[in-house]
């Protein structure tokens, strides 16, 4: 393919199919080949849940019921609602099933697929209201939710190159390469105030603008960071599986700005679909030269290599995982000389983040101006969030950048299980930081969220109950970062370890005050000394929760109370005399047997003995044993 | 941390074969030296001290750097690993909703540490951080299938379908 004639021709001819699938108001559906669309999700959340089988019986059942040529099966990209999963889509009717099990398979076919009558009892609850079906973007998950860099995720087939040009895939490619200079691209991108997804917040425009010029010829390179590491963030692993064309097609522009011609897309390999899906979209893309050499006839070449990471936090920090391309241990590096004047193998590199990447042709297409106008002023556009822990609806979400917390986790999230309380939420992972109830609705962006001690980061929002002690999860943060430290700078390798330590005797009720004092000492040396950011920045689970639950550290220190009933050697349990039965369900349960009494008199438990495992407490039937 | 191999090597000439022609498609490629250990991984399972040395010898890269970059990742394994390799999330989201109390019943059960293997070779157990499954969270994997909200009563009716 090499002119934009033939590209819309494509996009053209693909345009029925696909824009049967919209869900935008006041659009009519056109008719395509298809009576119906049967769209199942093929994401990591759902595949683990079972959509992979859920599709083919579902082919199967079709082919046996006649309709081969009537309906066809999609497998798409991420919904965003992992925690209904298996979730699937039937246009027209945009019927949303969700919780799909095997056995439904039959009757969703031969009611919905061969009658036309939606089967109601296996939809998404929300979607279904008195007034009939409403569409999932009219429910309260989704409502608020405005899709940019997820525009495409769930809607297309992702391995297939052709539905990602009918939803304008490769315009701004081609917009770029045959009406923009270097410099119209770049004040472009500069304009939008686009900000680096990955967590820094860095203008993203301006990266490129240090990367561009120098001697004409010069070797460069432009690099992917899919190396997402942050426990509980899966936001960059649902577009590369959803939409993976949109990376590639940023990538080229970024090259083409930069002039680099060999681009790098780091990836996990603990992601398997993603990869396998950016190998078919590169494969695919150099097919319809759309990578290669001459590419749009306007002798601008680009290609894309894929290097699989092996399991080292360290290498999302941008220093590190180019050391690691290089085939070397993923050890960072000072900087500067930063990777816009020397980066991959000594060359200059820009170095996004997927997520930055994905929004990257809709600046192109639909303007500066209009990137700008979403979000807050300072954080212009759309953010991606991975929402979990204790919220109902976990799965990803795209909101505005000034969306409240409140909104997030009561409107979007449905609120906290079991009705319990909300205690905090965790951004930014091991380099973030907690924000509590007191702070529910702030406005999150990157500048407030730094104002109030935590970070934006990547995307993982780990929603926190009254149940989560805080010291505990400070320490947890600190497991991962003293495992994940890479060992080349004392302040990281050894600071992590001390610090360990101290949360570990404050959780065993060992610690005295002075320790406290002890610990923000050690977080500053860290935080001013380490080379890069993850030791910079694993202090900052432990000064924000200091700074938030100060309490609930005096409790341990002080009172040698864990007030959560988490830190077991600050707990013990109790028979309460009242309630007991005695029956011996617990006393035949314990390990150790710790529990002791008569048949039909109450129970007692021997705190000696006893290893705290909980087990009594399970098992009992008339909650006699607590917790103190 | 190295640890002194307990399993015998027992790698084979078709295998050595495979890896060969590995290393030569790759061998010119810039930064080529994790693609071919990860597919040396591939193809022996684990990554014992023999073959770093087929690796070092037909590339020229030392030995010393080859073992350095097996021992920084955590992918790279230097013990071979069980028949069913569990590999239970401590990821956050898996973590507040309990998965630390699966691995500790996986440890007590199998009577394995991070890392080990049971002598017959059959699991071996690992912890990881977020498969990416946090919709069903608290998730342990064997081998490729996933296990999902869990409860450590789960954990030996689990075990008992893997023979």
């Amino acid at each position: 393919m090499k002119s934009l004639e033939e590209l819309n021709a494509i996009r053209d001819k693909m345009a029925d199919l696909v824009g049967f699938r919209s869900e935008e108001k006041g659009v009519e559906r056109k008719a395509c080949q298809y009576e119906r669309q049967v769209l199942v999700c093929a994401g990591t959340g759902c595949t683990s849940s079972g959509s992979v089988k859920i599709a083919a019986a579902l082919e199967e059942e079709i082919e046996k019921a006649g309709l081969k040529d009537k309906v066809c099966v999609i497998k798409t990209g991420c919904h965003g609602l992992c925690a209904l999963g298996p979730v699937m889509i039937i246009y027209p009717e945009a019927a949303f099933y969700s919780k799909m099990e095997l056995e439904h398979v039959p009757e969703i076919v031969a009611e919905h697929l061969v009658k036309g009558n939606v089967v109601t009892k296996y939809l998404y609850k929300e979607t279904v209201t008195d007034e009939g079906i409403i569409s999932m973007h009219e429910t309260p998950f989704y409502k608020k939710q405005y899709r940019v860099a997820l525009r495409n995720c769930g809607v297309i087939n992702p391995e297939n190159i052709e539905e990602y040009i009918a939803r304008d895939g490769y315009q701004a490619l081609n917009k770029v390469l045959t009406t923009m200079t270097q410099k119209e691209v770049v004040d472009c991108v500069m304009a939008s105030g686009l900000r680096g997804r990955g967590g820094g917040g860095f203008p993203t425009g301006k990266k490129w603008l240090f990367a561009m010029g120098g001697e004409p010829g010069t070797q460069k390179y432009v690099c992917c960071n899919a190396d997402e590491g942050d426990p509980g963030a899966f936001m960059d692993r649902s577009v590369l599986e959803g939409d993976p064309h949109v990376v590639l097609e940023a990538m080229a522009i970024a090259g083409y700005v930069i002039g680099a011609d060999q681009g790098y897309i780091y990836v996990r390999a603990e992601y398997p679909i993603a990869v396998q899906r950016l190998e078919i979209a590169i494969r695919q893309a150099e097919e319809y030269g759309m990578l290669g050499d001459n590419i749009f006839g306007t002798g601008f070449s680009f290609r894309i290599g894929l290097r699989l990471g092996a399991g080292a936090f360290v290498c999302g920090e941008e220093t590190a995982l180019m050391t690691s391309i290089e085939g070397n241990r993923g050890e960072p590096r000072p900087r500067p000389p930063f990777p816009a004047v020397k980066g991959l193998f000594a060359a200059p590199t820009i170095l996004n983040n997927v997520e930055t990447y994905a929004n990257i042709p809709q600046i192109i297409l639909r303007g500066a101006d209009w990137f700008s106008a979403m979000g807050t002023e300072k954080s212009p556009g759309t953010k991606v969030f991975a929402l979990g822990g204790k919220v109902n609806n976990v799965g990803l979400v795209e909101i505005p950048m000034g969306t409240t917390l409140r909104e997030i986790v009561e409107e979007i999230g449905g609120g906290i299980p079991n009705g319990k309380k909300f205690k905090a939420a965790q951004t930014g992972g091991p380099s973030g930081g907690c924000i509590p109830a007191s702070n529910f609705d702030v406005q999150i962006d990157y500048d407030n969220l730094i104002a109030i001690g935590s970070m934006m980061g990547s995307g993982g929002l780990i929603v926190l109950d009254e149940d989560d002690c805080m010291v505990d999860i400070a320490k947890f943060f600190l497991e991962f970062t003293v495992d994940e430290s890479c060992g080349k700078c004392t302040p990281c390798r050894i600071g992590t370890r001390r610090l360990l330590e101290m949360l570990t005797k404050i959780t065993e009720g060992k610690a005295e005050l002075a320790d406290l004092d002890k610990i923000k000492e050690l977080c500053y040396h860290m935080k001013s000394s380490s080379l890069c950011a993850l030791g910079q920045t694993a202090s900052n689970p432990v000064l924000s929760t200091m700074k938030f639950f100060e309490d609930e550290y005096i409790a341990h220190v002080v009172d040698k109370k864990c007030p959560a009933g988490v830190c077991k050697s600050l707990l013990h349990y109790e028979i309460d005399e009242e309630k007991c039965i005695g029956c011996t369900l617990c006393a035949k349960n314990c390990p150790v047997g710790a529990i002791t009494g008569e048949k039909k008199k109450p129970h007692t438990i021997d705190t000696s003995k006893c290893i705290k495992c909980g087990v009594c407490a399970s098992k009992c039937k008339k909650s006699a044993i607590v917790k103190k | 941390m190295a640890q002194k191999a307990t399993v015998p090597f027992t790698g084979t000439k078709e295998q050595e074969g495979e890896l060969l022609k590995v290393i030569a498609e790759l061998k010119d490629t810039k930064g080529a030296l994790m693609p071919i250990m990860q597919k040396a991984q591939d193809i022996y399972g684990y990554l014992p001290i023999e073959v770093q040395k087929i690796i070092s010898d037909n590339t020229g890269i030392p030995l010393e750097k080859i073992y350095g970059v097996a021992t920084f990742y955590a992918q790279f394994a230097l013990q071979p690993k069980g028949k069913f390799r569990i590999s239970v999330c401590l990821g956050t989201a898996c973590y507040v909703k309990g998965s630390g109390k699966i691995y500790e019943k996986l440890q007590e059960v199998l009577n394995l540490k991070e890392g080990e293997c049971t002598p017959d070779g059959k699991f071996s157990l690992e912890s990881c951080r977020c498969v990416g499954a946090c919709g069903l969270a608290p998730v342990m994997m064997i081998n490729d299938d996933v296990h999902g909200r869990l409860v450590p009563d789960d954990v030996e009716k689990i075990l008992a379908q893997y023979n």
